[in-house]
């Protein structure tokens, strides 16, 4: 079996429509998220990993319903049902100034109260100080850009400082489409999730990278410097146009059984993959193989006739 | 050696075979969210900020220090106990069972102090400016409030009871219940809402408060007004343990003085034991040299006064000074259970906290909701990889069964390593496991797909085999370089269950570059050695 052996694709010709698409895409993420803004107060549905809080999950033993919960819990913010068990979320916010471990020790003499103990137990508790979220935000947004700043030093060592430049703008494509996606879909953002778009910058630059391989190859031959650049690139697309379609389908296989298989805590997890790689693939494709050509067009003049230098070989003792 | 085929089976049969070993005899750690267990992290409580930076350190090193000696004695297994920055400790209990125990010896069992106890002679004439201090700012429905948080009872009722079954020593107490209940009674409740709910003690220095009244004194002494009103150098403590008093239950409050002439620091030791003759938990402890001179010193200026125990805010016992005291003492539990007495004595043993500590975070998995997850963790696994197989064979027939015989061996060395690196599995870890399966393929597709390329343009088969590797190695290199740099930045910044998924991602790049490079070209190998130049192959 073989899929798409002979491609043979314009893709840089057609990066206008490329760039309309994925434009649109990311405005109405930002008109998302501007929304989210105004009804539910930020961005994004932060969870209480960032905005402090209490979250306490609970299996009764018998048969509940959601409003008898939020009854019994006057103080619970959001009473969610998890799963299809007999298992439900209770969130509530947290005081500043409020001892963390008041308010889930409150909680369950409550629960206790209307349920009788031993009626329920609690299996999940996740309590977090503001002040931790609020750190944990900056945190999260330190690590993307040092990610970024070593990836763009890996890539203009062994690339050209353009790649480097054109992969970090196909993963802010990515980032952008993804956590336009998350606040559409108000996606809990919690740390997993953080770890979740993290791991998308990764598979981004994966992505990226086979194609440029390709593409730094075909440089490399003689007399590439001289040939059609876009038809260069073209045919590298088309040539890691395979393994870009295998290895999608076999990392969708298996994010698609977590997500209806797993365990309900990482099923945001993969969903979140889920999006970034489909993102990741197409952005490789589509927003860093023209981005290539855009800054070749505009500042690429200089080497371009020189010929590449090549390293002397390693000195033998 | 490695040249030869059977030289390279060899290396990879030991590599496999160390990873093996390294999965057999330490086996995976779990993650507190597959096992259940705690996950804390505390701070030192500094509300008004009068600590410095150096002593905020300070405390939290010595925190470090003691919580480690004490939750070895909680017997749980690998506990993890990090300092983060200089001001904060994180405490991680695997499958801890009993979490509120664990919690109380971790955190509120912290501060311990002596301190002498006061005549209640000394706060009588004040408590007056309590109760208007109380008046002047609470409004009566708060005070109403507040003061009914009791359960009603009915002055007959507690009269009554109280003459049936107080013994001859408590007749004062039950007369002062009579009064009092007489006074609520006639008097609006409100004008002496403080001291109405007071009983004359039972033992020097305290006062009984009915235990449902409790919580309206605390709530009162919790107003700062009520603070300034009391005499300097005075404060008022309850006792942990109720008293019985007839039916009802009453706690003791204690007229302390408010600074404590020696603190937990100069603890050397503890042991918890019972006292064979009356059945009563007790804890003995040791004082160092120079807290022993002082607590002698102190002692014999009081002999015949109370010395009362305070751990956490809370009067533990207060026993009579009978004679002067050295570097030994004794704190008498009475009935509670030889387990108190057991715990009291390790927070004791472990030393005292030179500061409180704040809860700040606190995360808590139950055992059966980490049984769930790993059991569809397990499911999506398999599910997962049986997809992933069938991908690959169905794509590249016999080449493809070669990387499914690779990913046997990258799995084994994933897990082994995560195994000897003592890394933990955590949710997603084991998502980043699963995950790393379907990138670990890539590597091998990179190789086919250029195998294919060579074969196409018409290599013979061995040449095929040497340019597809050739050509995907720096692919192959790039990628897997720059995830492995993501991956080493979520270990920076992440903790926990996120750093549980940086390290198995790291682990499986390394793992999948040895599986696809050196695992699956091994075995092409051997396939290609069985036949002929001209023979097809099947990719």
């Amino acid at each position: 079996m073989r899929v798409f052996q002979h491609a043979n694709y314009h893709y840089i010709e057609n990066r206008k429509r490329a760039y309309v698409a994925s434009g649109t895409v990311i405005i109405v993420g930002i008109v998302g998220m501007i929304v989210n803004l105004f009804t539910i107060g930020s961005w994004q549905h932060y969870g209480v990993d960032f905005t402090g809080g209490s979250l306490v999950q609970v299996r009764f033993l018998d048969d509940v319903e959601a409003g008898s919960v939020r009854n019994a819990v006057p103080g619970a913010s959001e009473v969610t049902r998890f799963d299809q068990q007999n298992e439900f979320v209770i969130r509530a916010s947290l005081e500043e100034g409020m001892p963390v471990d008041s308010l889930s020790t409150q909680m369950e003499a409550q629960l206790a109260q209307a349920f009788g103990a031993g009626r329920f137990e609690i299996v999940r508790t996740e309590l977090v100080g503001p002040k931790i979220g609020a750190e944990l935000q900056q945190k999260a947004a330190l690590a993307v850009l040092v990610s970024f700043a070593l990836t763009l030093i890996y890539l203009a060592f062994r690339f050209e400082w353009r790649f480097g430049v054109a992969a970090i703008i196909a993963t802010v494509h990515d980032l952008l489409i993804t956590v336009g996606v998350l606040a559409l879909m108000r996606v809990e953002i919690s740390v997993t999730t953080v770890a979740a778009v993290l791991t998308i910058v990764g598979y981004s630059l994966n992505d990226t990278i086979i194609v440029f391989d390709r593409i730094r190859e075909a440089l490399g031959k003689k007399g590439a410097r001289k040939a059609d650049y876009v038809g260069l690139i073209n045919r590298a697309i088309n040539e890691t146009l395979p393994r870009t379609t295998l290895t999608l389908v076999s990392s969708f296989v298996v994010l698609l059984a977590i997500l209806a298989l797993g365990p309900v805590v990482i099923r945001s997890f993969a969903f979140v993959l889920l999006v970034g790689i489909t993102v990741g693939t197409f952005s490789s494709i589509f927003v860093a193989s023209p981005a290539l050509v855009e800054i070749q067009k505009r500042w690429g003049r200089g080497d371009e006739s020189k010929p590449k230098k090549t390293r002397p070989a390693p000195a033998t003792v | 050696m490695l040249s030869s085929l059977r030289g390279r089976f060899a290396l990879i049969l030991i590599v496999v075979a160390i990873s093996g070993w390294q999965l057999y005899s330490k086996g995976l750690k779990q993650g507190l969210d597959l096992q259940g267990g705690m996950h804390l992290v505390l701070e030192v409580d500094d509300p008004d900020g009068t600590l410095t930076t150096a002593a905020r350190a300070d405390a939290i090193d010595r925190a470090e220090r003691i919580i480690r000696t004490r939750v070895d004695g909680l017997g749980v297994e690998e506990p993890l106990i990090q300092k983060v920055g200089s001001e904060r400790l994180i405490v991680e209990l695997a499958g801890i069972r009993d979490e509120g125990r664990a919690k109380s010896i971790l955190n509120e069992a912290a501060f311990l102090e002596f301190k002498l106890v006061l005549p209640t002679t000394e706060v009588g004439s004040t408590l007056s400016r309590l109760d208007r201090a109380i008046v002047a700012t609470l409004s009566e429905d708060e005070i109403a409030s507040l003061g009914q948080r009791a359960a009603p009872v009915t002055p007959g009722q507690r009269t009554i009871e109280d003459l049936l079954f107080a013994g001859g020593d408590t007749s004062r107490l039950a007369d002062s219940a009579t009064t009092q209940a007489e006074d609520t009674a006639s008097t609006r409740p409100t004008a002496r809402p403080f001291t109405a709910l007071l009983n004359t003690g039972d033992v020097e220095g305290s006062y009984l408060v009915a235990t449902e009244d409790v919580e309206s004194i605390q709530s009162f002494l919790a107003l700062g007004e009520v603070q300034r009103a009391l005499p300097r150098n005075v404060s008022l403590t309850f006792e942990t343990q109720p008293v019985g008093v007839g039916a009802r239950t009453y706690r003791r409050l204690y007229v302390l003085e408010k600074d404590a002439f020696m603190t937990g620091e100069s603890l050397e030791n503890a042991t918890a034991g019972r006292d064979q003759m009356f059945n009563q938990s007790q804890v003995q402890f040791e004082l160092n040299r120079a807290g022993g001179r002082r607590f002698a010193q102190f002692t014999a200026q009081h002999v015949g006064d109370y010395l009362a125990i305070v751990l956490d805010g809370q009067v533990m016992s207060a026993p009579v000074i009978r004679a002067r005291i050295g570097a030994r003492g004794q704190i008498d539990l009475g009935a509670s259970p030889l387990d108190e007495a057991r715990d009291l004595a390790l927070v004791l043993r472990a030393g005292a906290l030179p500061a409180k500590l704040r809860v700040m975070e606190e995360r808590t998995v139950g055992p059966s909701l980490g049984q769930d997850s790993v059991d569809q963790a397990k499911i999506a696994g398999i599910v997962g990889v049986v997809l992933v197989v069938s991908i690959m064979i169905g794509y590249y027939h016999m080449a493809g069964m070669l990387a499914v015989v690779a990913l046997g061996v990258y799995s084994i060395l994933v897990l082994g390593g995560l195994a000897g690196l003592n890394a933990t599995l955590t949710l997603p870890g084991i998502a980043g496991l699963i995950l790393s399966v379907g990138m670990a393929v890539d590597a091998n597709v990179l190789i086919f797909e250029r195998i294919r390329e060579e074969l196409a343009a018409g290599r013979a088969n061995r040449t095929a085999l040497e340019e597809g590797f050739g050509n995907a190695l720096s692919a192959i290199v790039d990628s897997n370089v720059t995830t492995l740099i993501t991956a080493l930045v979520l270990f920076q910044f992440g903790t926990g269950p996120v750093r549980g998924f940086a390290v198995t991602l790291s682990i499986g790049i390394v793992a999948s570059f040895f599986s696809a490079l050196f695992v699956t070209r091994t075995l092409f190998l051997l396939y290609l050695s069985g036949k002929k130049t001209s023979d097809l192959i099947s990719i």
